[in-house]
């Protein structure tokens, strides 16, 4: 038995840990790492526990390299990983680099982690009503933290841009990374080899091989991660299309921006200004203005953050999702072009679309002059007959005329949309709405009020749902009134509603507001 | 049969004498049946075995030169029943399945066979389902081998040392008329290795001539006053044959070590993770030199006595690692010390856990224990060994805790099961949340989110039964779910059988996926798919009639939801007595997209007209409740930024992965979610017709859009 220290790949195996989802391809990257290692003589066995998890769960394939010492030595290899004894950790995806750090995978004196620094999402993180996405740059900083070495770069897009899979770029990675003692060439060989897809992944191969040593590409995913991409919108500002006199207003518009705004929140106002000009109109806009022209006017909020909010929820709120609104934007040229674009269509395809819509009675009777509207709707007859007429899943196929021309007449109800019962009620709303936040001498606590319209979104019952946690939160206030904390607890209460679609945790929250 | 080839593998199973194959460690077991003459194979696929049954079931051409008979039994127990024809006949037969879930089901028949014992080699190729990646209940086969005495094997995890068990557990079983199981852990089925290969043999006594010329003898059939006899014959002839055989061979191996006063005593398939763990500690090194004298038990049942007094004494103390519990070995290794009374210490799941896998870091922990209370004064030429406790429990490391999301198993992208819970999901929220008696299959990923539907789960195809306490009068019914596969393997008598008879009130959710998906895509009774070597197509409906259910749904496109929560509300509110079995049928969508694929991308290469459907997201409309993804979980539709600062929340969107399979459409429609999404058909290789079709269309809403456009007062 030899008593010197271990020498890697003669007395201890190189070892290596890839961690993946389902589905990924985790198994062909540890196929080819054993094909390379075995085509250049050595020792390579590789293991695996794919179960279940093959269906999109997390999963974890395990390979050792070892040269043989003489003809038919045999070495005996570990079937799993051993947390702190891993050389090289490559994980497909950023939480499961995550993932690796909190198996003890990774550690500082020894393991190379080459990871790829997209997002798959876990389904809890999707399914949150709210912001649910994991914190990437935790992960992005504990594994600087914590590995010997850290490679990373957006290896998904990379692949994808070349035709090929993950895998390929992560081998090209792991080939960059001299940490196998191979040449680059018997690693490309091994894809060829393998025979498919082989000039793509040999591409991909190539991307991910330049992210070592060239700072670029993980420096831009690094940028990424770190501040994500919102961009504020370009100032100066232009104008297009409408008439002379509309575009008179507008330019008034955005002098009232310039004037009568602090300039932090002018980026907002804009985002805002752009959003209803083409919802409705110039003169809508300015309504748009002058409701939050009362807030800017007393705002002493740190970072005039509750102009800013003003700004930002109003925008939305007046601009409500109605059925015109769908209905001009699924009929818009850029839209089509979008779809193109969104589902990767060359020239050489045709796309045919088709919409989902299920109209409700309330929709209609919405879409309805708001009297005529009121008195359909507390008709129990007319509303069995409208929901007997039109109360069905339709399916429209937009890029047919009988599809389209029907969706681009209702787009061009837009004028008289202030007159329609929806509005009304929608107005009605944003009324009580901000006079609320606006008669609290409390500047953090009309921010806090302000802010609670981001509950209401969705369309039929996931709206009447948000509505009705807007309202539960709201109904907290004279239970919270001279309180100095009471902005706090309006914001926690918003935290929970966003927490769980059911109100679950709203309702645990209010119970302890009650108790105060 | 989701028509996947296993053409390579089978290549495989052709080399000949001196050949390196080199592959899985359960193609290494198949393999080796064929070069150990074995005269009919049958088994139940599910991980860690299913590739031994697929690679066997595409290697028809194999088996007929070799005369060898293979089966896709019905189920564990129709596998083990099999291995009857060994019991008057000397023809060597193996059979597989995973454990402990496929022996509990064939325990029964596997009892019957180790009474009346076996003529003929009698192998059963456990995948031993313990520890991470396993889907099933953490128990050990060692139970059953020692309760129905029949030899356990647990060969160290190489495939030479697998092949070389898998051969000489038919002559162990031949020379002990006992049938002998070969235990195989999940890592050691799935590990890449290498061994010389030999040629195949065939059968000595075909199956043909055995049948053609009938033995019988009553002694082996169980019955008293037989069954009195074999209980002694157990005992009395076949255990002294078996203990002889396995000294004789030679199956335990003991590796010396320098260090005289300590051993370790550890199941086989235990080698390589000792052996690591006692190399980090500077014990060992990775060609197998060791310094603690190692007693492998490639046989776990029955233990050798005098192997292991003969290891033992001399020894002030011997660790015993054995995975699991609980203790048999330990146990049983102190009841032959002290009967020949050798005063050796034994350490066991004292100094390692009782319960759980036995990881390398386990065992560095547990050998450390073992000398820190056995020899001391070794730990000082000992290596620390790696310990990430420390780093686990620092700060950054430990700020990832709640960060990291957990990601459970899921329904894949397309999955035709998905609509089925999303309609699920939608009676519940009309009439209220109901016990749901879930199965197992796929379709047990309701548990998880965001679907979190289903209380218990009993047991392959027992679904429906483990809802038969609930059916009393109540103002709910349960709902139960079971999979086709689990519908043939035990369901239609103990699920549907059994509610027909009690006169259940429950409904019946049978999901069938067109074959058995979960396990590979093996063809079952149901079937869609012609197959050459089995009889498909026999519909479940007509199974479900034919034993008496009377309100019965089918549904052929799961994907339709509002039909699916139609009829699932339906079944939950109609007056109709008996239970209300809905059939919610369609296709694998991972299977089917193996299989159509390529032949889609061949037919577009070709030139040929093909409409390829996905689905989107309208960006604009996405207000980001994600109200979708909670009815759905599709991996292809996620979330992003939405770009715009008025959206705070991220939206849905939906990448190339997309399938089409409509759920998304559906439920929007169903669930009156919202318009955001649409379905993009694209058409590939257009005709002329459809271009002609495309440029009107175009021309005239082009016009309109752009008359809109011109109009619109747009800030940029």
């Amino acid at each position: 038995m030899n008593t010197h220290p271990d020498r890697q790949g003669i007395d201890r195996p190189i070892t290596i840990a890839i961690m993946a989802m389902g589905g990924q391809g985790g198994g062909v990257l540890a196929d080819w790492i054993v094909a390379l290692a075995e085509h250049g003589g050595w020792v390579a066995q590789t293991t695996s526990v794919p179960g279940v998890a093959q269906r999109t769960g997390a999963t974890i394939y395990y390979v050792e390299l070892i040269r043989p010492q003489q003809r038919n030595s045999r070495p005996v290899l570990s079937l799993m990983p051993v947390p702190g004894d891993v050389d090289i950790v490559i994980a497909a995806e950023l939480m499961e680099a995550g993932r690796a750090i909190q198996r003890g995978l990774i550690s500082p004196d020894k393991t190379t982690l080459i990871a790829s620094s997209h997002r798959s999402l876990a389904v809890v993180e999707k399914a949150s009503p709210g912001d649910g996405r994991a914190d990437s740059a935790a992960v992005l900083h504990t594994a600087g933290a914590t590995a010997l070495r850290f490679i990373h770069a957006d290896m998904q897009s990379m692949a994808e841009a070349q035709g090929s899979v993950i895998s390929a770029a992560l081998f090209g990675a792991l080939a960059g990374s001299g940490t196998l003692p191979f040449p680059r060439e018997a690693f490309e060989d091994t894809i060829r080899a393998a025979g498919v897809g082989v000039n793509p992944s040999l591409r991909a191969f190539a991307a991910g091989h330049a992210t070592v040593g060239s700072p670029e590409p993980q420096a831009a995913a690094a940028a990424a991660i770190l501040a994500p991409a919102r961009p504020p919108p370009p100032i100066p500002a232009t104008m297009q299309g409408g008439s002379a006199a509309e575009r008179a207003e507008l330019a008034r518009a955005l002098h009232r921006v310039a004037a009568d705004f602090p300039a932090e929140a002018a980026p907002m106002l804009h985002a805002g200004l752009r959003r209803l000009v083409d919802y409705q109109s110039i003169a809508y806009a300015h309504a748009y203005l002058d409701r939050i022209a009362p807030f800017a006017a007393i705002d002493s909020t740190p970072g005039h953050e509750l102009t800013l909010e003003a700004a930002r929820h109003i925008a939305v709120a007046m601009s409500y999702d109605d059925v015109i609104r769908v209905a001009d934007l699924k009929t818009r040229g850029a839209r089509f072009a979008r779809v193109r674009s969104d589902v990767l269509a060359t020239q050489d395809h045709l796309v045919e679309t088709t919409e989902f819509m299920h109209p409700r009675v309330q929709e209609i009777c919405a879409t309805l002059p708001a009297r005529l509207g009121l008195y359909v709707e507390t008709s129990p007859r007319l509303c069995g007959v409208l929901k007997r007429l039109f109360e069905h899943p339709r399916r429209i196929r937009t890029t047919t005329l009988h599809g389209f021309i029907p969706l681009y007449i209702l787009a061009s109800l837009k004028p008289w949309r202030p007159r329609l019962l929806r509005h009304q009620r929608e107005t009605a709303h944003i009324d009580i709405w901000l006079a609320l936040a606006g008669a609290q001498s409390d500047q953090r606590l009309a921010t806090e009020l302000i802010k609670c319209r981001r509950l209401i979104k969705g369309y039929s019952d996931t709206h009447s749902r948000g509505q009705s946690k807007f309202d539960k939160v709201i109904s907290a206030l004279p239970l919270l009134a001279g309180r100095g904390d009471a902005a706090d607890w309006i914001r926690r209460l918003r935290d929970a509603a966003l927490a769980d679609e059911a109100g679950v945790m709203l309702d645990g929250a209010l119970r302890t507001v009650a108790t105060l | 049969m989701a028509e996947r080839s296993f053409a390579r593998e089978v290549e495989d199973l052709r080399l000949g004498a001196g050949d390196v194959f080199r592959g899985e460690g359960i193609l290494a077991v198949t393999k080796a049946l064929l070069q150990s003459g074995v005269g009919y194979v049958a088994g139940y696929q599910g991980a860690p075995i299913s590739h031994l049954m697929d690679v066997l079931a595409d290697a028809q051409g194999i088996l007929g030169e070799l005369g060898v008979h293979f089966e896709s039994s019905a189920s564990e127990a129709a596998a083990a029943a099999t291995l009857a024809a060994s019991v008057m006949y000397p023809i060597r037969g193996a059979v597989t399945w995973k454990s402990t879930a496929g022996t509990n089901v064939a325990s029964d028949a596997l009892s019957n066979l180790a009474s009346g014992g076996v003529t003929g080699g009698a192998v059963i190729v456990i995948g031993e389902d313990y520890g991470e990646g396993s889907s099933i209940m953490q128990e050990r086969t060692h139970a059953f081998a020692m309760k129905s005495q029949i030899w356990l094997l647990d060969p160290r995890p190489n495939l030479e040392s697998i092949v070389s068990l898998t051969e000489q557990a038919f002559e162990l079983s031949e020379a002990s008329n006992t049938p002998v199981m070969l235990e195989v852990r999940i890592r050691a089925c799935h590990v890449h290795g290498s061994f010389i290969a030999k040629d195949n043999r065939k059968p000595t006594l075909s199956l043909a001539e055995a049948i053609e010329n009938p033995v019988r003898d009553t002694g082996r059939i169980v019955l008293p006053p037989a069954s009195f006899v074999h209980e002694q014959e157990k005992i009395k002839t076949r255990l002294p044959a078996a203990l002889a055989f396995i000294r004789a061979r030679g199956l335990n191996e003991t590796m010396p070590g320098d260090i005289a006063e300590l051993g370790i005593v550890l199941q086989g398939g235990m080698y390589n993770s000792v052996m690591r763990a006692l190399k980090l500690l500077g014990l060992a090194d990775v060609w197998g030199a060791t310094r603690i004298a190692l007693h492998v038990l490639n046989v776990t049942y029955p233990l050798v006595d005098d192997e292991l007094i003969a290891f033992c004494a001399g020894k002030q103390a011997v660790l015993v690692v054995e995975e699991g519990q609980p203790e048999f070995i330990e146990q049983a290794l102190n009841t032959i010390l002290r009967r020949a009374d050798i005063q050796t210490r034994i350490h066991g799941k004292g100094v390692l856990p009782m319960a759980g896998e036995y990881t390398a870091l386990v065992l560095i922990e547990g050998i450390r224990g073992f000398i820190a209370a056995a020899m001391p004064g070794l730990l000082a030429e000992m290596h620390p060994g790696p310990d990430p406790r420390a780093q686990l429990a620092s700060p950054a490391v430990q700020s990832l805790a709640p960060v990291v999301p957990p990601r459970p198993p899921s329904f894949c992208t397309g999955c035709p099961e998905r609509p089925i819970f999303s309609a699920m999901t939608l009676v519940q929220n009309e009439l209220g949340p109901h016990h749901i008696a879930a199965d197992i299959g796929c379709h047990l990923f309701s548990i998880n989110p965001p679907f979190n539907l289903g209380t218990t789960t009993m047991g392959y195809g027992l679904g429906p039964s483990s809802a038969a306490a609930f059916q009393v009068k109540a103002k709910k019914r349960t709902i139960s779910v079971m999979g086709d596969g689990g519908f043939w393997h035990n369901g239609l008598l103990n699920g549907v059988g059994n509610a027909v008879f009690n006169k259940h009130d429950g409904v019946v959710v049978v999901v069938d996926n067109h074959y058995s998906a979960a396990t590979g895509g093996q063809d079952i009774l149901s079937s869609r798919a012609t197959n050459a070597a089995r009889s498909t197509q026999h519909p479940i409906e007509d199974a479900v009639r034919g034993v008496g259910a009377k309100w019965v749904r089918r549904i052929d496109r799961t994907y339709d939801v509002a039909t699916m929560r139609d009829t699932l509300h339906e079944a939950l509110t109609t007056a109709e007595p008996g239970p209300k079995i809905i059939i919610a049928s369609s296709e694998c969508m991972l299977n089917r997209q193996r299989r159509e694929r390529p032949l889609f991308n061949a037919a577009v290469k070709r030139g040929e007209r093909q409409v390829k459907p996905r689905f989107g997201v309208d960006e604009d409309i996405c207000t980001g409740d994600h109200a979708c993804i909670r009815l759905s979980g599709c991996p292809s539709l996620s979330v992003k930024d939405s770009g715009d600062p008025l959206k705070q929340d991220p939206i849905a969107t939906i990448d190339n992965s997309c399938v089409g399979c409509g759920n998304c459409g559906e439920v929007s429609e169903a669930a009156v979610l919202c318009p955001s999404f649409y379905r993009a058909d694209i058409v590939h290789n257009p005709t002329q017709w459809d271009l002609l079709k495309a440029r009107l269309r175009r021309a005239v809403i082009g016009f309109l859009q752009r008359r809109r456009d011109t109009g619109r007062l747009v800030l940029a």
